[in-house]
């Protein structure tokens, strides 16, 4: 393979400039569902590799939640050992195509890398090139090739196939036990799958995985609502499970509590998201489900979850699709690149603005009542705290409103499940190093612990969790 | 799969039922719960109530009204085959007891759903006294069953092709009027269960009503189900489907029901197109 890479000089490595992620035009994405991110090519990858300037005592690693040998990776896609790179990246995460998409890797490991905090250069682009890899082997069918010891006989119920329960299933299967995932939905993958839009993360890629996950022998039980279909203490107590781990998610929508939120055209993210993307209502009526494509329309919030209901009503055929923030755009929790992508595809913002009501007729939203705002005094989360403009009232003509700002813990299986305790926001309270919650036998991870999180987080509160859980088995005691 | 056994239609075929193989289901049901049903890997999320359940069996049954594509391709399944995915036991189940008497209101299809529900509140020592209306005789669903487990049987049809020549509201006015009841399970069209509401409250006797929104997930995950009840937002998948029927804003839910309107008529247009 191309050596010319490996044998630069540390001087000519300097020289490189980070390479950018080759794109769908703008014009060309905002119409269709397919990936925004087209990847690189063998010989940018390897040029972006080779700006790592292999640090001895590496930040980056200390930057990621689980702990990638991300020099080591690097260095085996300079030297063109593209197995070897595949293989340093699967010892830490079961899931580096879906993490190279979706990781915030510029809070993270690009954030701590060494070659960024020089004045005038960026960080080495660690995402794209992990997504690189793993998609390389994804396409060339290149698999883990890892030995599973013998069956241990211990059986292990997963509740919820987030990312999560994904990696505590992984790595339990990894280590010979008998596996079953609980999924309330028809298909496996949770946020992934139903919150994340095609356009960010190819559902073929979630499923992919989830194919992984069953030729190590996991089994995945779908339709299955714990807490209903089936309660924790009946998989422990009757059907012989030794372990059970929580990874629900944080799937309860908030609302704005105010007036004219029952009209129709109004919606929480996690709905309109849930019909586009698990039901694939944008397919409609080839799939069964319907959604409102919506000709001009308001997002309330300006998260990522906000971000990829804009771009998703864009892409269902909305003229005018416009982010209502009551702060700016530098108070935005979004990343960076979402809202760059965004605005790049025609969403428009309407910062500084606040919603009072949503209005209609005949039980149909025909607009949103805003006032405008201006930013005062920090409040506690340090951001300037917004105010209202006096008499700065108008409307907004929409006749679909989608409401993106954050999700709760979902009280269904807590609720009945005896002795699991909750923190005051509803999550379940589990030990940070251990993810074993107050009740015996059970641990916990991911977004119903840490409240809305990361999908990596999610992947390193699974991790410690599966380690927990196979020491437990292996007659640690609780 | 969740495979079919037993398949009936009532009503000249406007309405079928199926009992369906479900262990798990039936095993953790209870009367006033509901299960999500998809046809096929293209199918939509469906919810309905189960008007049975037979544990020792292992089997749910359902009762439904064709009405769109969905229910179209539900209708269409063979014994042998079967619902790709059926989820569930979902929502609160009724709280049942001794109240005294219980007058139990059904309309259309709501009958299915209202049979198991009687049946308990009987079980539990009720005198029960049903209602149950539909627009003609044909239509009427399930009444040697409501008679089995009621004390007395009232039939109304709009038509008078049996019963009572009127609505139901009209005998259950007559009842109110001649004795003391303790509630009122009102379960069937939002029209029907709206003015038996307004009726029971002139009286204040308490009243129950089962809602059918429009649902996705079925766990508290959407909001889509989302209902107006003593002026607050309720999930009905998770806070119902029963809500006291002197609190639900019913011209709300009435509206959200037509919320894909459009979408449903064109959606059942393109599969009749292509059955011709
Ligand atoms: C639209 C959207 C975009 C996002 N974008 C990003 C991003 O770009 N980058 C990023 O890092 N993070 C992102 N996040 C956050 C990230 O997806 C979550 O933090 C992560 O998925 C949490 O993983 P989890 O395994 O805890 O739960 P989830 O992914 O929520 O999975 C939980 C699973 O459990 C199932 N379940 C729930 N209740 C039950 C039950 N009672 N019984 C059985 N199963 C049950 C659910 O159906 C689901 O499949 C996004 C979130 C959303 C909603
Ligand atoms: S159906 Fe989604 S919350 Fe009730």
């Amino acid at each position: 393979m191309n050596s010319s890479v490996a044998d630069m000089t540390k001087k000519e490595r300097r020289a490189i400039p980070r390479q950018d992620m080759n794109e769908r035009d703008a014009k060309e994405r905002a119409k269709c569902f397919d990936e925004v991110t087209l990847g690189y090519s063998l010989q940018e990858a390897q040029f972006e590799a080779a700006r790592c300037i292999q640090c001895k005592d590496p930040a980056c690693i200390k930057g990621c939640p689980v702990g990638i040998d991300i020099p080591g990776f690097l260095d085996c896609i300079v030297q063109g050992d593209l197995h070897g790179s595949i293989n340093k990246l699967w010892e830490r995460t079961a899931l580096p195509a879906v993490c190279g998409r979706v990781c915030p890797q510029e809070m993270q490991c690009e954030a701590e890398c060494v070659v960024g905090l020089k004045e005038g250069r960026e960080p080495v682009a660690i995402g794209n090139l992990e997504m690189f890899i793993a998609d390389w082997a994804r396409e060339n069918g290149v698999k883990n090739e890892v030995v599973i010891p013998p069956a241990t006989g211990k059986k292990v119920a997963v509740v919820g196939s987030g990312p999560a329960g994904i990696t505590v299933a992984g790595d339990l299967a990894l280590k010979g036990h008998d596996v079953t995932v609980f999924e309330a939905f028809h298909r496996a993958g949770g946020v992934l799958l139903y919150g994340i839009p095609e356009f960010r993360l190819a559902k073929d890629i979630v499923d992919y995985e989830i194919e992984g996950l069953k030729e190590l022998g996991v089994k995945i039980e779908y339709d299955s609502v714990v807490g209903r279909t089936v309660d924790v203490d009946e998989l422990l107590e009757e059907m012989g499970y030794d372990a059970v781990f929580i990874g629900v998610g944080a799937g309860l929508p908030n609302f704005l509590g105010i007036p004219g939120e029952e009209l129709n055209g109004v919606f929480s993210a996690n709905e309109y998201l849930t019909r586009s993307n698990l039901m694939k209502a944008f397919d409609f009526p080839k799939f069964d489900t319907p959604i409102i494509p919506g000709t001009n329309v308001a997002i309330l919030g300006a998260g990522n979850v906000a971000m990829d209901a804009a771009r998703t009503a864009l892409r269902l055929g909305a003229k005018s699709v416009k982010i209502v923030y009551r702060r700016t755009k530098e108070e935005s929790p979004s990343r960076q690149i979402e809202l760059h992508h965004a605005g790049e595809e025609g969403v428009e913002f309407e910062f500084l603005t606040s919603p009072l009501e949503f209005v209609g007729t005949d039980g149909k939203l025909s607009g949103i009542r805003c006032e405008r705002m201006e930013l005062g005094e920090p409040d506690e989360s340090g951001r300037r705290r917004p105010i209202p403009v006096k008499d700065s009232s108008f409307v907004l003509d929409c006749d679909l409103a989608i409401i993106a700002i954050g999700t709760q813990a979902n009280p269904l299986l807590t609720n009945v499940t005896k002795g699991l305790e909750l923190n005051q926001w509803g999550n379940i309270k589990a030990d940070e190093k251990s993810g074993k919650t107050t009740k015996e036998k059970v641990w916990a991870g991911g977004d119903i612990t840490l409240g809305q999180a990361t999908v990596i987080l999610a992947m390193g509160t699974g991790r410690d969790a599966a380690n927990s859980i196979d020491a437990y088995l292996n007659g640690e005691s609780w | 799969m969740y495979r079919i056994i037993k398949r009936e239609e009532m009503a000249e075929g406007t309405i079928v039922l199926n009992e369906i193989e479900a262990p798990q289901i039936a095993k953790k049901a209870k009367p006033g719960q509901f299960v999500i049903l998809i046809a096929n890997e293209n199918g939509e999320r469906i919810p309905l109530t189960m008007a049975d359940v037979d544990k020792e069996k292992g089997t749910i049954t359902i009762i439904y009204m064709i009405v769109g594509k969905s229910t179209e391709l539900f209708a269409s399944l063979k014994v042998g085959e079967g619902y790709a995915h059926i989820v569930g036991p979902l929502g609160s189940p009724t709280h049942i007891e001794n109240f005294g008497t219980v007058v139990c209101v059904g309309g259309g299809t709501g009958t299915a759903v209202l049979h198991p529900i009687a049946r308990g509140m009987k079980e539990a020592g009720n005198e029960v006294i049903s209602i149950v209306g539909s627009r003609t005789k044909d239509y009427l669903i399930l009444e040697d069953k409501m008679s089995k487990i009621s004390n007395e049987l009232h039939i109304c049809t709009d038509d008078g092709t049996k019963g009572r020549h009127g609505f139901v509201t009209d005998e259950l006015r007559e009842i109110l009027e001649s004795k003391k009841v303790d509630l009122v399970v009102a379960i069937g069209p939002v029209p029907m269960m709206k003015f038996v509401s307004l009726l029971t409250k002139e009286y204040s006797v308490p009243t129950m009503v089962s809602l059918n929104p429009i649902m996705v997930d079925g766990t508290g995950m959407c909001g889509g189900c989302r209902v107006t009840v003593g002026g607050e937002i309720k999930f009905a998948c998770v806070d119902g489907p029963e809500f006291d029927g002197h609190q639900v804003d019913f011209d709300n839910l009435m509206q959200r029901l037509t919320a894909y309107k459009h979408e449903e008529e064109h959606s059942k247009e393109c599969m009749l197109n292509k059955k011709v």
